[in-house]
């Protein structure tokens, strides 16, 4: 293996709102992994979800396996996050003093935001909210990335490429290339390796 | 692309939802029919096995229910077929008495029946338990306890079908099925089978005589299936599914199965406990091995039993240790009775965690109380809950505005009684909270029936059905002929989305084709409504003018069922391919805001995500991108305020 785990298992949960591309993103994290000899568990909430709800990933990665698709509360070690308040969401859960969060920048708003009902709380206070609860938080705004690539969606895969980026996990690009080329059909294999790249230099660029 | 069901490499190592490795386990013992009815979690199986239909060589079926489905698979045993179907829990309720008369005679080619379940229920409206089924009607149940185990053991259930000449119950549940993990691979066969129903024997000749449950076979056909079972038993003392981890004598002894195996190591794991608690994980859950459970209980004064639904395995563990108290001694139990465990809700490891503490005192604190009441601060000032609601489009939201309306204008306390699909949350805000009884598939209409027959005591309320275009078919249909047939006063609206809309758009005979793709003849629901011979109408629940008089008219049109049926795809449905029928836009001159009266029906109540309520400049906006153009709040403004442009 051409490089080791931050912490084994790593704990990593990817969390958004249905129809983010969440569920295409762990498993591509996922397949990266298999390929390269890991054991892997993925636990995944979906079900109603497609019709606007949260919707979480928990990863295991190990070189053991036998993990359980739910994690332990407050063990997770990243958080990758395609939306601000669902980030926040599983902090409180899964957080703990020496987390790691990406996080998407863009908000959803839910029903209740939409219709006057409940108020989105600010950026700044939201910033404040993961000062206080991880040791490190990175923001991005994949989804404008993405629009500008022509499609919100992509912002899942440059998630992925930003996750690359932080050396936690073995993700080169040829790793993730190989990956795709199985997954998703030849003529969107360019438009995601790029989505990764930008990904990957959104972070590092800071 | 190919499926990862058709990789041909023996030893190949994958990352597999739970749904897939049974699928995959079941092309590797070799299947041939396939049926079930869609339901989460387990509608993935048939979808994917269709999918590899054609190379696998495998007849696949969306059967209209799954009673059917299962009698669909029986006809493959029968014809010497491997067959294998698949539902979720309440499912097997649907099935049940078919299930009892096949278990009670037998299969020829194996019959494996996969139910996956809901505990916690995660995307259900119950946390049913079909475990028990399989004591009570007397077949063999297998329970894998991660996704190499779903694979091996979905292979495994059709040999010791084929064994035993039974069928064999597989469960999984969500975390499994829907959850992914590695899987190796095993190889894929290439037998092609013959299929012939043999009937030459005598009654009692289960591979050649006729298929018979007679009262005079019952005493000798349930004598067999005993004995099938006693073979199971042999089987499942030897299997390599039932495994123990922990010390020859421990303090603790931890018998589970399924997922919850995993939250147990994982728990046992971090509170480094391995070398004091010991842990059973039973695959073969019933019948229980008798002589593996007296080793293992005999070893240890402390049994924990960790399951999610009824407690099966903990009440029928206590009666084996109560046949073998001799030689096991008196046990302690904890489980889900004694309050160690919740008694309802899924597990996770954290209520092992706990359970374990409970028990052998020991302690663990994930992060500090100061962090701990840091998050619970930040969650209780968030609150920020994505209530679930229609999506934008959904023709659901137009016909129960419809319903609600009339209803409300008709001011008899009339009420609508609901059924299971997407339109369920008309029972929320985003249906108006519109109805008021929900419960099983085709259960609305049934009680709609009930209460249509009660004015002899007074009752005077109109009453209302919801159904969809897939439930139609499922449970409606019967109920539907009760209501006709006993002149029920009720009216029954079809909400004909154009597909199993929930579940991902799984065809139904109402559709243009199989699960494989192939053109079959569609069952119209009007034609098929017509024929009982009852008032019919149909309308387009976007055409708010003209179904709301039918509506009103209906409701007038009292006495007999009647049946309105509202046609309008699924916003979501592929045959719409995301296409506008308008552009709508917001005439701001003619919003007047506050000073409406209308007290923002708009997005207060009629709630479309497609609309927004920007409270900062106070003013109304059509969200270009979530808005599917249906046109519909273009008519419920008051002021005409929201226009509605045809779409090019």
């Amino acid at each position: 293996m051409e490089n080791t785990l931050r912490c084994d298992p790593y704990n990593l949960i990817i969390s958004g709102v249905g129809g983010q591309g969440n569920v295409l993103a762990s498993r591509v994290i996922g397949d990266m992994m298999i390929y390269q000899g890991y054991k892997v568990t993925i636990g995944e909430t979906f079900g109603a979800s497609q019709r606007g709800g949260s919707v979480m990933s928990h990863l295991r990665i190990s070189n053991r396996g036998g993990f359980s698709p739910q994690m332990p509360k407050g063990t997770a070690h990243m958080v990758v996050a395609l939306e601000p308040m669902e980030a926040i969401r599983v902090l409180a859960a899964y957080g703990n003093p020496e987390v790691h969060v990406l996080c998407n920048t863009r908000p959803i708003q839910s029903v209740g935001v939409i219709c006057g009902e409940q108020i989105y709380p600010e950026k700044k206070q939201i910033v404040q909210w993961f000062e206080s609860l991880s040791e490190d938080a990175k923001f991005f705004d994949t989804t404008k990335e993405a629009l500008n690539l022509g499609n919100p969606v992509f912002g899942n895969i440059m998630a992925v490429g930003a996750l690359s980026s932080t050396g936690d996990l073995p993700m080169s690009l040829k790793v993730f290339e190989q990956v795709i080329l199985k997954k998703i059909p030849a003529d969107k294999v360019a438009i995601n390796l790029k989505a990764y790249k930008i990904g990957k230099n959104l972070i590092s660029d800071k | 692309m190919l499926s990862i069901l058709l990789e041909n490499k023996n030893g190949f190592e994958a990352l597999l939802m739970g749904n897939d490795a049974i699928s995959r386990g079941a092309l590797e013992a070799g299947v041939n029919v396939v049926t079930g009815y869609p339901g989460t979690p387990s509608s993935e199986i048939v979808e994917q096995l269709a999918k590899v239909a054609g190379e696998r060589n495998l007849y696949v079926e969306w059967s209209v229910n799954e009673k059917v489905a299962l009698e669909v698979a029986a006809a493959g045993s029968y014809a010497n077929l491997k067959s294998m179907c698949v539902m979720k829990q309440v499912g097997v309720n649907v099935a049940a008495d078919s299930l009892l008369h096949i278990a009670e005679y037998g299969t020829r080619g194996a019959l494996v029946l996969v139910s996956c379940e809901d505990p916690g229920a995660l995307s259900s409206t119950n946390e049913g338990d079909s475990r028990p089924y399989a004591k009570m009607m007397e077949f063999p149940l297998l329970e894998p306890g991660d996704f190499q185990e779903a694979k091996d053991m979905a292979k495994w259930a059709f040999e010791l079908s084929s064994d035993i000449r039974n069928i064999v119950m597989l469960r999984s549940v969500t975390r499994l099925s829907h959850a992914s993990g590695n899987v190796v691979m095993g190889e894929l066969p290439k037998d092609i089978p013959e299929a012939i129903f043999e009937f030459s024997g005598t009654p009692m000749d289960q591979m050649k005589g006729p298929v018979l449950a007679f009262p005079t076979l019952v005493d000798p056909l349930r004598r067999r299936q005993l004995e099938k079972l006693s073979k199971a038993v042999a089987a499942f003392e030897e299997s390599v599914f039932n495994t123990y981890v922990g010390p020859q004598k421990p303090e603790l002894l931890i018998i589970t199965s399924s997922v919850c195996q995993l939250y147990a190591r994982e728990a046992l794991t971090i509170l480094d406990l391995w070398d004091r608690v010991g842990l059973l994980k039973l695959g073969t859950t019933w019948p229980l091995p008798p002589r593996l459970l007296e080793q293992h209980l005999s070893a240890c004064e402390k049994i924990f039993i960790v399951e999610e639904g009824t407690p099966f395995l903990e009440d029928n563990i206590k009666v084996l240790a109560a046949e073998k108290a001799k030689q096991v001694g008196i046990k302690i139990f904890f489980g889900r009775k004694d309050g160690t465990l919740p008694p309802v809700n899924e597990l996770n490891p954290d209520l092992l965690i706990k359970g374990i503490n409970n028990i052998m005192g020991t302690s663990f604190q994930p992060v500090s109380d100061d962090y701990s009441e840091k998050a619970a601060e930040i969650t209780a000032a968030v609150a920020l809950n994505r209530e679930l609601t229609f999506c934008p489009g959904c023709p659901h939201r137009a016909s129960f505005w419809l319903i609600h309306t009339v209803l409300k204008l008709d001011n008899r306390a009339g009420f609508l009684c609901g059924d299971i699909g997407c339109y369920g949350l008309g029972a929320g805000p985003c249906g108006f909270s519109t109805i008021k009884i929900l419960q099983a598939m085709g259960s609305g209409i049934g009680m709609a029936s009930g209460f249509g027959k009660l004015d002899m005591f007074g009752m005077s309320q109109p009453v209302m059905a919801v159904c969809g275009d897939s439930t139609f078919f499922h449970a409606v249909m019967p109920a539907l002929v009760n209501a006709v047939h006993n002149q029920s006063d009720m009216i029954l609206v079809v909400l004909d989305n154009s597909g199993t809309a929930m579940t991902g758009f799984q065809p139904h005979p109402g559709s243009p084709a199989s699960a494989t793709g192939s053109k079959l003849p569609i069952l119209d629901i009007e034609k098929l409504c017509c024929a009982m011979d009852i008032r019919v109408e149909v309308s387009d629940p976007f055409d708010l003018k003209a179904t709301r008089q039918i509506l009103l008219d209906l409701l007038e049109d009292g006495g007999n069922p009647r049946v309105l049926i509202l046609k309008q795809p699924c916003a979501l449905s592929p045959i719409r391919k995301g296409r506008k029928m308008y552009e709508m836009a917001i005439d701001a001159n003619r919003c007047l805001l506050d000073h409406c009266g209308c007290n923002r029906l708009c997005t207060r109540v009629f709630k479309c995500p497609g609309l927004i309520w920007d409270t900062q400049k106070n003013k109304i906006q059509i969200d270009e991108v979530l808005c599917a153009g249906c046109g519909v709040c273009a008519n419920i403004c008051p002021t005409g305020a929201i226009t509605a442009e045809r779409d090019r």
